[in-house]
């Protein structure tokens, strides 16, 4: 994707052709990625149209859907909405970044496991929201459905059906698997 | 989405300086509203300041036995805080009411403040709106509005504020703590929201060139007991129809200090002082906790479709003063 922008776009004056794009650094799945992008591109636009990193999925494009789900020094964030140029310094892991060679991560495995997915668009992003949801909870992070009493605890939050629903809410499966993929993070929930 | 220049300041006096020679400029913080308004059009800066990485996300104890918290403390941090946790429980049950996990991992304090509303005329530039093209018009009010508010509002805008955060801090009196060009103040955040009237484009009183730096809690008063009720479409991410954040003082079967702010409702978080005037001192009963949603809902001016709301409002802050007495019970 060219996002030159056309000549004609530039408000007359405002912006030279060197204000509006930057050359950086990105960390991605652990190796260092230099790039001269326009600053409109997102993350999201970034790993999928320049490194040739189709994982993570272009949903919604607003931070609705939870397909472009990625971590950011390891916490999930909506990659749709995180400008690149501003993402110099932080380490980014995508779903391609998760298996040890052919060794699938404990999620990939329990997704197919469980069968927790019918179309499969939705997937990478359920799996990295996944991880980051659980490491959340190992940290003791509450949620929505942490029950009062446990909010005094700074311990892991135990991550039961309704923390699973509450803390995946961010991620939509059109295809309504949700059964499944509340089951398979069950299978790999401490 | 039009093209930008791109800086990331090392020190707020910087990003103010930065923002004071640029009136085409918005500071970045987690993006989440902003660079989504970018997509739509409705907000096309010519410079983002990136104040993400400013020194502001600490949150710590004031003198006084408050909380300081940083402008660029993430929502999911603040939600987790342990001081939060355990002496302002209506802030931490706020935020996690709000928006998803990837969102709050993303959207800083001084961010979830500034977010815009989610009125869907104001997001859709095909359509009139007073707030993004002031004298254009409000299709809302006769148009979709089930959503929209229902105390405030003006002839020209039905807009709500969408914040679940927001609403917390005013039930907490918190204060804003402001840097801009002409130096710094602090507003109480019960006064950062402006109602619409016939200037709905400002959203608040921040004034050209400002950034909020940190917000100040009090610290919370002895023996009171908080949460945050809100009613959704869904169980879960999703904006609030209506919402309630309560402190509540209770002694001897009476109602020592009380203070409300309603979500969802308003062009601003609503503090309820009308109902607070009738808790403060009356017995905590049902009875009262009604008369008190009563007397602040009688403003209510609702639109064709989103009278639910007011019925709403009223259970809810009935709901959390009834659980609020029983535990200090």
């Amino acid at each position: 994707m060219d996002t030159t922008p056309a000549k004609d776009e530039r408000d007359a004056g405002r912006l030279t052709p060197a204000d509006d794009r930057s050359t950086f650094t990105l960390h991605i799945n652990g190796t260092a990625q230099t790039l001269t992008l326009d600053h409109r591109t997102t993350v999201l636009d970034a790993l999928r149209e320049h490194l040739g990193l189709t994982g993570a999925k272009k949903g919604c494009d607003h931070g609705q859907c939870g397909a472009c789900t990625v971590l950011v020094d390891g916490r999930r964030a909506n990659s749709c909405l995180l400008l690149a140029v501003a993402q110099q310094g932080s380490r980014i892991t995508t779903v391609e970044g998760l298996a040890e060679g052919d060794r699938l991560h404990p999620l990939q495995e329990a997704f197919l496991e469980r069968d927790a997915l019918q179309c499969g668009y939705c997937t990478p992003g359920q799996i990295c929201s996944a991880v980051g949801m659980i490491a959340e909870s190992a940290d003791g992070f509450p949620s929505h459905a942490t029950p009062q009493e446990a909010l005094a605890d700074d311990g892991p939050v135990a991550l039961g059906p309704d923390e699973i629903r509450e803390r995946m809410s961010g991620n939509l499966c059109r295809c309504g698997a949700y059964p499944r993929i509340v089951e398979a993070i069950e299978d790999v929930a401490p | 989405m039009k093209p930008f220049a791109y800086q990331r300041p090392d020190s707020v006096a910087e990003a103010v300086r930065m923002n004071a020679e640029r009136p085409d400029a918005r500071f970045l913080g987690g993006g989440t509203n902003l660079v989504d308004l970018m997509k739509l059009g409705v907000e096309s800066p010519g410079l983002l300041i990136d104040v993400s990485g400013l020194p502001l996300d600490q949150v710590t104890a004031t003198d006084e036995g408050g909380l300081r918290i940083g402008a660029t403390v993430r929502n999911s941090d603040l939600a987790a805080h342990r001081a939060v946790r355990d002496r302002y429980p209506v802030l931490s049950q706020a935020l996690l009411a709000g928006a998803s996990g990837q969102l709050r991992n993303a959207a800083t304090t001084g961010g979830n403040l500034l977010q815009r509303t989610r009125c869907p005329y104001f997001q859709d530039t095909s359509k009139p709106c007073n707030k993004r093209t002031p004298g254009t018009g409000c299709p809302a009010r006769e148009g979709v509005h089930r959503d929209l508010a229902v105390l405030g509002h003006s002839e020209d805008c039905v807009a709500t504020h969408p914040s679940d955060m927001a609403v917390a801090l005013a039930a907490l009196d918190a204060t804003v703590h402001l840097h801009g060009p002409e130096g710094e103040r602090a507003v109480p955040v019960t006064e950062l929201h402006r109602l619409p009237g016939d200037d709905p484009g400002r959203d608040t009183v921040l004034r050209p060139g400002e950034l909020i730096t940190e917000v100040v809690l009090p610290p919370a008063p002895g023996g009171s007991a908080s949460l945050y009720r809100k009613a959704r479409d869904r169980a879960s991410y999703a904006f609030a129809l209506a919402s309630v954040a309560a402190v509540l003082t209770v002694r001897d079967g009476r109602v020592q200090q009380a203070s409300l702010a309603f979500g969802g409702l308003a062009h601003r978080p609503w503090r309820a002082r009308a109902a607070e005037d009738v808790l403060r001192g009356a017995p905590a009963t049902e009875e009262t906790f009604a008369r008190a949603a009563d007397a602040e809902l009688a403003a209510a001016r609702p639109l064709r479709d989103n009278g639910f709301k007011v019925t709403l409002a009223r259970r809810l802050t009935v709901g959390a003063l009834k659980e609020l007495t029983a535990r200090a019970g």
